[in-house]
């Protein structure tokens, strides 16, 4: 019987990588699941709690009130931004001096860096220097996003969608340029309607990239925490406290390191199942009737 | 049902040009029987696309006008005119299935549920799609979705014309030629106009009835694919048609006689003056050329490779640093590298700036 040498050399050039990851990601995961068990009175000393602080979470009017507000701010970009998107990306030239124009206007708002966008707004809005601000009031419009809720959250959407649909513009505008044109030289002669191109073959063609751009744009937006954090800190009162906003606050606020590692982890979670559940959706669209095919 | 005539058809994709070279397509004139089979040849963009873009009207042509008998269609939208073009990669709508992608073009006219149906299903039985037609399009292999495209011309009863540019470009090679058949008996069976446009020289010859060879932009030659193999009219279909294609080699001409590198050959026509500035050449394709043992009577040459391609050998052979291609049966009797080349004077063509003249016979 020939015994099969099994060479274990191979384990060590796993290494780096295991190692980077560790450092990157486990190891700092793992700490915040060693708080997230444990209370503590001060002086290092550290007490089992079990899933108490979890579960206190979960119950907590408070953790629910920053996750709804985080929802509805995500389907809020989300319902804004993806079919703005799109729209922009299917006016966009495709050939001429209009292009380059077009995609560098589309570019400019991502170059940003996040705390100055809010900084921007921040002082966009202001109704004493801001140019927004100063003219919605000057038109007679109550606008203020220092005392109004409604106001601060038109706010950050208007900013949010301000910086991040070129996002999906250009991920939209590269899907549609991949298109051959035969597609809509075949429509022509089958008589199709400028609805029915969209419906059959440029919404289909780009879903690939609209399932990133949705991916990209949810993650993110789920995860804002600078530009709201500029604007508004938070208020008035918690109307615009995110998850995010939140966390910080009960972290490094209030120093209540078990809850809010409880609540990192939740929040990781929830980003993870909801990511996941999205792209099972969206890339099971069309794929319903499939049984194999060549 | 009718016939396509071009009428003095010229277009430049730059618009409107004094310069000729700006037109993709120069001036022609050509009319499609109905019902006709044609195939329309060239490399690559000499302008093939453009034409059948120009019947389906996807694009509008810079000058001239396109009849449907005697009715000027020039300024009439693709999707009022009675064309269907297939395209050289499959298209099809991923999201819809086979049904509803051949029912696409009927609903499009808004033709009721009633009509569509039993015509889709008549239809697919035709293509061999009938097993698949609730299936997405999108899962099926590259020649279903070719037959799908090809469906969605065939659905409209009124369809006058059907395009084809390369269709079978991405279909694998046995396919292909049962594909070809099925086109073939389709043809024949609706009786459609039918024009094929190919770089593929021996898809162009078993389906056509009439091959139009294109070139720069200009239609060079029109006629059966005998005639095409037999007497190119222009120099260009004889470099492209055949295999290997016709050995053209510059030459003096003097009435009766050539002379190719100073070597005599007599032929059996006699030719009028022609401009001694201008380009003379002999044209003789590799099968009216022989080879027999050194100092008989032909053009000394030396044998420089023998290609070995089965029933026959194509023998490339050189006088001085003129070089022809030769297709022999045998070479037998021959024993080192040089020997006689023997024209067969019958087929020996003579063009002057790469156009045919014709001679009188003797």
């Amino acid at each position: 019987m020939i015994v099969k040498q099994v060479n274990q050399k191979a384990w060590f050039m796993v290494l780096p990588v295991f190692l980077v990851v560790a450092f990157s990601a486990i190891i700092p995961l793992m700490t915040v699941v060693n708080y997230s068990v444990q209370d503590t009175f001060g002086n290092n000393q550290f007490f089992w709690v079990g899933m108490e602080w979890f579960t206190d979470l979960l119950h907590s009017e408070r953790f629910h009130d920053a996750f709804l507000r985080q929802i509805s701010f995500s389907a809020i970009i989300l319902a804004i931004e993806i079919p703005l998107g799109i729209a922009i990306a299917l006016a966009m030239p495709r050939k001429g001096w209009g292009v380059p124009v077009c995609l560098i206007s589309m570019s400019l708002p991502l170059l940003i860096p996040w705390n100055v966008v809010g900084t921007i707004w921040q002082i966009f809005g202001r109704v004493d220097i801001g140019l927004l601000g100063h003219t919605l009031t000057a038109l007679g419009i109550d606008y203020n996003y220092t005392q109004d809720p409604i106001a601060a959250w038109l706010t950050i959407i208007a900013m949010d969608v301000w910086h991040w649909t070129s996002l999906v513009v250009l991920l939209c505008y590269a899907g549609l340029c991949s298109i051959p044109d035969a597609y809509y030289q075949a429509a022509k002669i089958d008589g199709a309607s400028r609805v029915s191109v969209f419906r059959y073959i440029q919404l289909p063609k780009m879903q690939r990239v609209l399932l990133i751009a949705v991916l990209l744009r949810f993650m993110d937006s789920f995860m804002i925490y600078t530009e709201p954090f500029v604007i508004t800190g938070g208020g008035p009162g918690n109307s615009t406290t995110f998850m995010s906003i939140d966390l910080v606050k009960m972290a490094i606020g209030q120093f209540d390191l078990g809850p809010a590692a409880a609540m990192s982890l939740i929040y990781f979670l929830v980003i993870l199942l909801l990511s996941w559940g999205f792209f099972t959706v969206m890339s099971n669209i069309g794929e319903e009737s499939s049984n194999g095919g060549s | 049902m009718a016939n396509i005539t071009l009428k003095d058809i010229a277009h430049s994709y730059t618009g409107e040009s004094k310069n000729p070279d700006d037109f993709a397509l120069k001036k022609l004139d050509l009319t499609w029987r109905d019902g006709g089979a044609y195939a329309l040849l060239g490399p690559s963009g000499c302008g093939k696309t453009t034409l059948l873009n120009i019947i389906s009207g996807l694009l509008h042509p810079t000058r001239g006008e396109v009849l449907f008998d005697d009715q000027d269609i020039t300024d009439l939208p693709t999707e009022q005119r009675n064309i269907a073009q297939i395209f050289q990669f499959p298209v099809i709508y991923d999201t819809m299935t086979v049904f509803q992608n051949l029912a696409f073009p009927l609903k499009n006219r808004g033709r009721s549920r009633k009509e569509i149906e039993p015509r889709v299903i008549e239809l697919a039985k035709i293509l061999g799609l009938e097993k698949n037609l609730y299936t997405k399009a999108q899962h099926l292999t590259a020649d279903s979705k070719q037959k799908i495209s090809l469906g969605r011309g065939l659905i409209r009863k009124s369809v006058n014309a059907i395009l084809f540019d390369e269709p079978l470009t991405v279909i694998d090679p046995q396919l292909k030629w049962e594909l070809r058949s099925q086109l073939k008996f389709l043809h024949k069976k609706f009786g459609f106009t039918m024009i094929y446009v190919t770089h593929d020289q021996t898809e162009a010859l078993t389906f056509a009835d009439e091959v139009i060879v294109m070139y720069e932009g200009k239609i060079v030659q029109v006629g059966t694919p005998e005639a095409l193999f037999e007497k190119p009219e222009h120099t260009f279909v004889g470099y492209f048609i055949g295999s290997p294609g016709m050995n053209v080699c510059p030459c003096d001409l003097q009435k009766d006689r050539i002379f190719i590198e100073k070597y005599e050959l007599a032929l059996n026509k006699i030719y009028g003056e022609v401009d001694p500035s201008s380009k003379i050449e002999v044209g003789i394709r590799p099968e009216h050329l022989s080879l027999a043992p050194p100092d008989t009577t032909g053009l000394p040459v030396k044998i420089i490779k023998v290609d070995d391609i089965g029933r026959h050998k194509i023998v490339r052979v050189a006088l001085k640093d003129k070089e022809f291609n030769v297709v022999a049966p045998e070479l037998s009797g021959m024993t080192g590298d040089s020997c006689s080349l023997i024209f067969d004077i019958d087929h020996t063509n003579i063009y002057v700036n790469d156009h045919l003249i014709s001679g009188e016979r003797m």
